[in-house]
């Protein structure tokens, strides 16, 4: 059974649904990939997974445990973690600082995360008292990404978190987002770059026009004609 | 809908039939004519507000600037005056205007860098000190004339209705300069420094006696129409008076305020017929397009901020000019008596009260909020006389709650403004 | 040339009064900075507010003076200050309840918030005159002088004499310290980080979990706090009159902007070259250069660059220049 699911999703934000019957999920210790064509709704999908838009139809469920009428915020608490794609860090604080309000919610002694996110993203310590909003682009998605784990979540969502990075950065994000699941922590990508994303990822979720159109391991969709043709350039 | 605006009107000349009963007709006549000036003051922040959505709060600097034009229009010169220092004293303007420019011209010409900043500051520094060398003697000079009556320059001696163009052609100056400066910024910027020009145009006018005699104020300023005195001695206005029934005194005080209530209606009609005009035309169709989606327009290749320029100078000349007959009607200038509360504010709750966006409701909500404005003192004084009748009198506590009746007004129009803005933000008369 | 006399002209008239009205309008500043990094929007109603938590110091000091109560040689107002505070955090938070919440639910405009403002600065303004009157009101007691000009003048010698005042003291120390405690609270506490993270990046603060109530209700404590201590002592210093705090709003909005809007440590900085700047450049020189220029030399007129009528188009000009050339001003707050 899968940790977490979100099964025949059908929403949008305003009046026509942007998703339609949409079902994505991953399991323990996996990394679920969401790919697809421009507009077809990946970021919709997991953001309905998250709670940030109204489900008209489907449900999502952690761990057995029906949430789709939770807050965002609630499913944090459920150990749900999200990383935006754009402003996903508080610029004005240090690098430290945005560790601190990753785990805002949390009452325990935050030291021992800290320490392992420091260990995961070896620049970070060093910069540890540095506005967040001076780092380079890949710096600040290691902040991003570092600030979402400071809740132990037992899921991370990422939303595109390659985007408008350098080909290096994406595979060094890459290579630290397999180390976070070899801890693991189950991964749910949404992912541009589908080719690299793909070959990291246990399972794949094709998306076209808000709906499945293909769901299959990682290595399956590669070597999968249609999939190469429409999405891989061959 | 066009039935519901009228009952709106109906009912506010009611309520000044009603105190016209009352209280008294002089009064209810003093009371609208007051009604049409802010009619045009909200409609002038209604262009600014209600086309372009800009949030000014300098009204009452552009009012003042209208008061200034109704002196420096049609008060006679103080020929001494002219003659000891007022070409030193033009000579000193025009010297600061030409340093201004030149400083603005070097800037733009010259490429960016520190010698710039040197020489731009150099420029300005200098050229303020030799105005101060030219301007402060001439102003002695000046301020010298005959200072119980006189002591500025005076006017040009022009009819007073010409100062209402005038006015507004100060206040469009003004506008259009700190225009300049403070649009395409945003919108809380637009407010504070407007706030801050309004108050230096008001401390230019307390303190530049050669100007305005500063908080001596001017009096005596000519009129446009008859002077009561001379009705009550016109043989034909006398026995036109008793023939109707009315004291010579009462008839020739309404005959003066119902001619000065005619004029303001004309230019009061002239300026909302001209607003409706171009709200509906081409012009107004794309202003309101700018208001609602900024970046979508700017994306298509408008000008926004000369756009906003001109709308903003039109909405202050609007209110010089109503600033100008404000002034006219009093027949004095008195600085003090230009009070940010008085005129940005109360003209604001208008605007937002009646409806922001529709000329008709800007004037509905001139006419509703300034009688209010009036009448609510003597209401309030009289509710503090009932509240207070079981005190005795000449105790602090009784002296102290009828003294105070004024300052309920200000909560009265606070109390309006919140709860309209919440329950009612379209106003009266909503946008079409 | 006398030096030592120049200087202490210098200082009594521009250094001191420049340090003890910077120290005022850094308060004031830091209430609008604050409200505006964290509400985001222009409270006009700071003036006014600052004017109402002074009002309930100044009724708060009659009372205890007319008990006989005083802490001589320091003012009594100085007790009364902190029942003042609580009783405007208590108005502040009522009027964010019934005026402002709403707003932020509906995810109003700016303009809106600013139109409230004035709003609330109506209301303010109209319940402090009816219950205090428009007049001067005198609350001070205590020792005026720390030095007085005749002191200084026994003391040194000098044919100039140096008064500082106890308000002005005061005024500057309550600065010190509530400057301090702002920033450890900002800087160093688990709240105080939230509030800078909540002003950064809204939507990422309310996904981390930080709830935006808690963090609004804290800015109105905040500001309830600078407002009434600021209030008061320049209450103390000149004398309460509600008309001069509206006055106030113009300096206390172009120190925060030249600072940089949402920027506590620009409002500060700002708040001091506001004040020094209206001070110097209305300031009459003749006497210090008295000192320094041979007679011969010395200009005629009292060497004043601009009349203090016109102290605050001081504040204006360099709002103006501020936002013709670096809009988002010296510490780059948040941008327009």
């Amino acid at each position: 059974m899968s940790f977490l699911i979100g099964k025949n999703m059908t929403g949008g934000y305003g009046g026509a649904n942007i998703i339609n019957n949409c079902t994505i999920s991953v399991d323990l210790g996996q990394i679920a990939v969401i790919v697809g064509p421009n507009g077809a709704g990946k970021s919709t999908a997991m953001k309905a997974i998250f709670g940030m838009l109204d489900l008209r139809g489907g449900s999502v469920s952690i761990d057995g445990r029906d949430i789709t009428g939770l807050s965002p915020q609630d499913r944090v608490a459920t150990g749900m973690a999200f990383v935006p794609q754009t402003q996903n860090i508080f610029v004005s604080l240090t690098v430290e600082e945005n560790l601190e309000m990753g785990a805002f919610l949390r009452m325990d002694d935050i030291r021992s995360t800290l320490d392992q996110v420091y260990e995961l993203f070896p620049i970070l310590a060093d910069k540890r008292k540095q506005r967040a909003g001076e780092l380079s682009g890949g710096q600040r998605q290691q902040v991003a990404v570092g600030r979402a784990l400071m809740t132990k979540p037992k899921v991370l969502m990422l939303d595109e978190p390659t985007a408008g990075v350098s080909p290096i950065v994406m595979d060094e994000l890459f290579s630290r987002i397999i180390e976070i699941s070899k801890q693991g922590i189950s991964i749910l990508m949404v992912e541009q770059n589908a080719r690299q994303a793909l070959a990291i990822a246990d399972v794949g979720f094709v998306l076209v026009q808000g709906e499945n159109r293909y769901t299959d391991s990682g290595k399956a969709l590669l070597q999968n004609p249609d999939v190469r043709q429409s999405f891989l350039g061959g | 809908m066009m039935n519901r605006n009228i009952v709106y009107f109906a009912v506010f000349f009611a309520m000044l039939v009603f105190v016209g009963m009352f209280q008294s007709w002089t009064v209810a006549f003093s009371i609208f004519n007051l009604c049409l000036i802010s009619a045009i003051m909200a409609l002038g922040v209604n262009i600014q507000w209600g086309y372009a959505g800009l949030f000014s709060v300098g009204t009452t600097g552009f009012v003042a600037l209208g008061g200034v034009a109704a002196v420096v229009t049609s008060m006679p010169p103080v020929q001494e005056a002219w003659t000891t220092g007022g070409a030193r004293l033009l000579t000193a303007l025009v010297f600061a205007g030409a340093t201004i420019v030149i400083s603005v011209l070097l800037w733009k010409r010259m490429t960016k860098g520190r010698i710039r900043g040197f020489v731009v500051a150099a420029t300005l520094i200098i050229g303020f000190f030799i105005f101060r060398y030219l301007f402060d003697p001439a102003v002695a000079e000046i301020e010298s004339v005959n200072p119980a009556a006189e002591g500025y320059l005076g006017g040009l001696g022009l009819h007073i209705i010409f100062s209402w163009i005038v006015g507004g052609l100060f206040a469009a100056g003004a506008a259009w300069m700190i225009g300049k400066v403070a649009l395409g910024l945003r919108s809380d910027y637009l407010a504070i420094a407007t706030l801050g020009i309004s108050e230096i145009i008001i401390a230019v006018i307390k303190n530049e006696d050669w100007l305005t005699r500063g908080v001596k104020n001017v009096n005596g300023i000519p009129r446009p129409v008859a002077y009561e005195v001379d009705l009550q001695q016109t043989a034909d206005f006398v026995r036109a008076a008793d023939w109707l029934g009315i004291d010579t005194v009462l008839a020739s005080s309404l005959y003066v305020k119902f001619s000065y209530g005619i004029l303001f209606l004309i230019v009061l009609g002239l300026i909302i017929w001209l607003s409706e005009l171009s709200l509906n035309s081409p012009w107004g169709r794309m202003m309101r397009a700018i208001r609602d989606n900024e970046e979508a327009a700017a994306a298509m290749g408008k000008d926004v901020t000369k756009r906003h320029l001109q709308v903003f100078v039109i909405g202050s000349a609007v209110c010089g000019i109503a600033g100008a007959m404000l002034t006219s009607l009093d027949g004095l200038l008195t600085p003090a008596s230009y009070q940010p509360l008085r005129f940005t504010f109360l003209i604001w709750v208008m605007v937002i009260v009646g409806g922001s966006g529709n000329n008709w409701g800007a004037v509905l909500g001139g006419f509703i909020i300034w009688f209010l404005w009036i009448e609510v003192e003597p209401l309030g004084l009289w509710i503090m006389e009932w509240v207070t009748s079981g005190l005795e009198d000449g105790s602090d506590l009784k002296d102290h709650l009828r003294d105070s009746a004024a300052h309920m007004r200000l909560v009265t129009m606070g109390a309006i403004l919140l709860l309209v803005l919440r329950f009612n933000p379209k106003g009266l008369i909503p946008e079409k | 040339m006398d030096l030592l006399n120049a200087l202490v002209v210098l200082a009594n008239f521009v250094i001191i009064p420049g340090i003890a009205y910077g120290s005022t309008l850094a308060l004031g500043a830091l209430g609008i900075t604050l409200i505006y990094g964290i509400l985001r929007f222009s409270n006009f109603a700071h003036g006014d507010t600052m004017a109402f938590g002074g009002m309930f110091a100044v009724l708060g000091t009659w009372w205890l003076q007319s008990k006989g109560i005083s802490i001589a040689p320091l003012p009594t107002a100085l007790l009364v200050i902190p029942f003042a505070i609580v009783l405007m955090i208590l108005f502040l938070l009522f009027c964010d309840r019934t005026i402002y919440r709403y707003y932020r639910k509906v995810k109003a405009s700016p303009i809106i918030f600013v139109m409230a403002s004035l709003g609330i600065t109506f209301i303010m303004n109209g319940l402090v005159r009816f219950i205090i009157g428009p007049g001067e009101r005198r609350f001070a007691d205590g020792t005026r002088f720390l030095i007085s000009a005749r002191d200084f003048k026994a003391m040194t010698g000098l044919n100039e004499g140096l008064a500082i005042r106890l308000s002005q003291v005061i005024t500057f120390v309550a600065a010190i310290i509530i400057v301090a405690a702002l920033f450890w609270f900002l800087n160093k506490t688990r709240t105080g980080k939230s509030m800078r993270a909540f002003s950064d990046n809204e939507d990422l603060a309310l996904l981390s979990g930080i709830n935006p109530e808690k963090v609004v209700t804290i800015v109105w404590v905040l500001v309830a706090i600078l407002a009434t201590v600021s209030g008061t002592l320049y209450g103390l210093d000149k004398t309460y009159k509600p008309f001069t705090y509206f006055m106030l709003l113009l300096p206390m909005f172009a120190a925060a902007i030249v600072g940089g809007l949402g920027n506590p440590v620009g409002a500060i900085a700002g708040g001091f070259v506001i004040a020094f700047s209206e001070i110097f450049v209305t300031y009459a020189f003749k006497k210090f250069f008295g000192y320094i220029l041979p007679e011969d030399m010395l200009p005629s007129g009292i060497i004043q660059i601009i009349s203090t009528d016109y102290k605050f188009a001081v504040s204006f000009t360099i709002l103006v220049l501020v936002l013709l050339f670096r809009p988002t001003g010296i510490f780059k707050g948040q941008s327009i």
